[in-house]
């Protein structure tokens, strides 16, 4: 099977994740989107390293697995402490870095 | 130890004693502070004594010892150390220098008693007398530099010393200003001078000059002249002088130990030790002598008709100065060194006494209201006749024998010199009048009731203190004149400093008795070895009409003055009347003052005006700072813009970002 269509599959998935960042305003679905983008990317070089034939590609794609549980851990760390301190949970209301 | 060792404790011990008395000048209870800044200086003497010594156990023609302590820096061609030169030349000025000011501070300890700047003035005074003697031992044109301006420094803030007083915090201004005009032309002539000699050091300076320079070459003349300048503006000397008379709204003792002994005689040490510069450029030598000849008749016109006590003892100073100054640039080194210290002793002595004599006043300085002391204030009117008659040439006083002899060698140089021979002594005249003008009206006639109330044994105390100059009121509080007015009368300090310079003023004149004792002349002579001028030595007969002459002046002078003001007491008044123009010109001090206010102070001042209205408003605050600010502002506010904290708007830009260069990179590979 040509590689196109993995390429097409994980490019849409990317969009679907990069459309539910930024349109929804849930930190959590936000992070649920950030998942998508970064499994699209997954699928991408797992692809790409059948095609050429070395493991490079899936060693890759394990570490994009750790950093991504890596970071949702933080991610819904911060989520429930905001949670227990009754702050909105809404990531149009938190811009206190506003310039 | 040797000689140059003595010379570094000679500066080490006034260092010291103002560091120690800075450091602790609020935990220093009573007079410590004085005893230790008086103690510091009692030492340096002391040191200086063991240099003198160490100095003269030397053969004659290794009297130049140089102490090197280390080299500040010694690239392209400067060669700049820090060194001291060990001569009889600077021995003896450090000799003066700390004996005078020892007794100076001696008496301070008393005087300025129940000032609340009591510590602050002693770390003042000792650090003087330490950039002082930098000065005058010095090894080299770099530290003759430093302790000039560290004396001009020095200077400023003792005459500022009472700082709420505004009279006075101009009169530092002053002084500061017109002595920073002479650091210029220090510098400016040392210039002229390395540039052609390639050294600092004074005696590889003096080695070379003869081999360097033609005689009267453009280049030293002009740096003598600088010199020059350094020196007039130091030793208040026409056209720089206006600032001395100011000067006297320090406290008395700095007068006598600033204003008097020391600090004004840097410019005559100075000629005196760039001598064999001079004497390669005989036309500078002649400026400087016709400069010291038209300061010394003018400064003793002026005494004649001013009236505030200390300001008359100002004018002689630098009428004084100005016969050393011509003195030292005529060639007659030994004999103005020799007036420099005699000046020393009785002018610092004639201050203490006219401190003490304020000190009765209560604080007033004026002579119009003094009068009739000499039986309220006995030991005073002594110290004051004593400096008055050393100060008007009367022999066998000091002062007779030391202007008499700057006179001889100047009128033995012959052709137009013999001018300032003869205006010499019409000074001479002028100077034995003036002094007793002072005594007798001060101590003479019917006593005021500030000497009655002194004769019933009460010092008399203003009810509320004012500025003498300006009459306005007082506190006694830090920063104005202490409460408590000290006369010698009653306290020892004062006494022993006074009888002790009342001994030195009497007989200091022995060590230089023409034909007889030639003490300095030789002791100096290792220092002017090389100079043609040094072993001049009239004929009896010139030596013995000037001595005659002399005399005959300073006790003309003392009968005119008794007459005008003893005998016929309204005959001042009669003269005023009669040249009121003349006595209108004397009272203006010869309208110097309101000349450079008209010349250089008011448009310096204008122009300053406009460039802060104009330049400065306009221009660096509206266009160049107002500008830059504007620019910063009007970008940081673009960029801000973008910082508006919705995460999702960081997100799409972040995607708009990475696609634009995914875009930028498949067009690139095509």
């Amino acid at each position: 099977m040509a590689i196109g269509w993995y390429l097409a599959v994980s490019a849409f998935v990317f969009c679907i994740g990069a459309a539910g960042v930024l349109t929804r305003r849930s930190p959590l679905v936000v992070l649920l989107c950030l998942e998508l983008m970064l499994n699209a990317g997954n699928l991408a070089l797992i692809a790409f390293s059948r095609m050429h034939g070395n493991g490079d590609g899936q060693i890759f794609a394990l570490i994009v697995m750790v950093v991504a549980a890596c970071e949702v851990t933080v991610g819904l760390g911060l989520i429930v402490a905001m949670y227990r301190r009754r702050l909105p949970i809404d990531v149009d209301r938190m811009r206190d870095l506003r310039g | 130890m040797s000689a140059t060792t003595y010379g570094w404790l000679v500066l080490a011990f006034p260092l010291a004693g103002t560091v120690v008395i800075s450091l602790l000048y609020n935990r220093l209870p009573g007079r410590t502070a004085g005893w230790i800044g008086t103690g510091a200086i009692a030492a340096s003497f002391l040191s200086a004594l063991g240099a003198l010594f160490m100095l003269l156990d030397h053969g004659r023609e290794e009297r130049q010892l140089v102490g090197t302590l280390y080299d500040y820096a010694d690239t392209v061609g400067v060669d700049a150390q820090l060194s001291i030169l060990i001569d009889p030349l600077s021995v003896l000025m450090a000799l003066v220098v700390t004996g005078v000011s020892a007794l100076i501070h001696l008496y301070s300890v008393a005087y300025l008693a129940s000032d609340r700047g009591y510590s602050r003035f002693f770390a003042y005074l000792n650090f003087f007398v330490f950039s002082m003697l930098v000065l005058v031992l010095a090894g080299n044109f770099l530290l003759l530099i430093v302790g000039w301006a560290f004396v001009g420094a020095a200077s400023y803030l003792l005459i500022s010393f009472w700082y709420r007083r505004a009279t006075a915090t101009s009169a530092g201004i002053k002084a500061f200003v017109i002595n920073v005009i002479g650091d210029v032309g220090l510098v400016l002539g040392t210039y002229f001078i390395f540039k052609h000699t390639g050294t600092l050091d004074f005696l590889g300076t003096f080695e070379k000059v003869p081999d360097e320079f033609a005689t009267n070459d453009g280049d030293l003349v002009a740096g003598c002249i600088l010199l020059l300048v350094g020196a007039c503006a130091k030793s208040a000397q026409v056209p720089l002088h206006t600032w001395l008379p100011d000067a006297m709204e320090g406290p008395t003792t700095v007068s006598a130990l600033i204003h008097a002994a020391t600090m004004v005689t840097a410019g005559v040490y100075l000629i005196a030790r760039m001598h064999p510069l001079f004497e390669q450029a005989p036309v500078a030598a002649d400026v400087g002598a016709v400069i010291g000849c038209v300061t010394l008749i003018l400064a003793a016109t002026i005494a004649m008709a001013v009236t505030d006590l200390k300001r008359v003892i100002a004018y002689s100073t630098m009428s004084q100065i100005g016969y050393m100054v011509m003195g030292v640039s005529a060639g007659a080194y030994a004999a103005g060194l020799f007036h420099l210290m005699t000046h020393a002793f009785f002018k610092a002595l004639l201050f203490m006494a006219a401190g003490s004599l304020i000190g009765a006043m209560a604080g007033t300085q004026s002579l119009d209201r003094m009068g009739g002391f000499r039986r309220a204030m006995p030991f005073t009117f002594g110290c004051f006749v004593v400096g008055g008659l050393a100060l008007a040439g009367v022999p066998p006083f000091s002062g007779f024998f030391s202007k008499d002899e700057i006179l001889l060698l100047v009128g033995d140089r012959g052709g137009w010199h013999w001018i300032l021979y003869a205006v010499g002594y019409a000074g001479s005249l002028l100077t034995a009048i003036y002094t007793f003008r002072m005594i007798f009206r001060a101590f003479l006639g019917d006593p005021v009731p500030e000497a009655r109330e002194l004769e019933q044994g009460h010092v008399h105390h203003a009810g509320t203190p004012t500025n003498p100059m300006t009459g306005e009121e007082e506190d006694t509080d830090v920063g104005f004149p202490g409460p408590e007015h000290h006369i010698a009368e009653r306290s020892l300090p004062m006494k022993v400093a006074m009888g002790a310079l009342a001994v030195g003023a009497v007989v200091g004149g022995v060590v230089q008795i023409p034909h007889v004792t030639e003490v300095l002349h030789d002791f100096l002579e290792p220092t002017f070895s090389e100079s043609e001028l040094y072993e001049a030595h009239p004929s009896g007969g010139l030596t013995a009409f000037g001595l005659a002459l002399g005399a005959v002046v300073a006790l003309a002078g003392i009968a005119i003055a008794h007459r005008v003001w003893v005998q016929r007491p309204g005959t001042a008044d009669r003269v005023r009347a009669r040249l009121s123009g003349l006595h209108r010109v004397l009272v203006n001090r010869w309208y110097f003052d309101e000349a450079y206010d008209a010349a250089i102070v008011r448009p310096a001042a204008a122009v300053g005006r406009f460039a802060q209205q104009t330049f400065e408003r306009l221009f660096v605050e509206r266009t160049l700072m107002g500008g830059a600010t504007g620019i910063v502002r009007a970008g940081s506010s673009a960029v801000r813009a973008a910082q508006n904290g919705f995460l999702r708007y960081y997100a799409a830009l972040l995607l708009l970002g990475l696609a634009a260069l995914a875009f930028y990179f498949l067009l690139a590979a095509t």
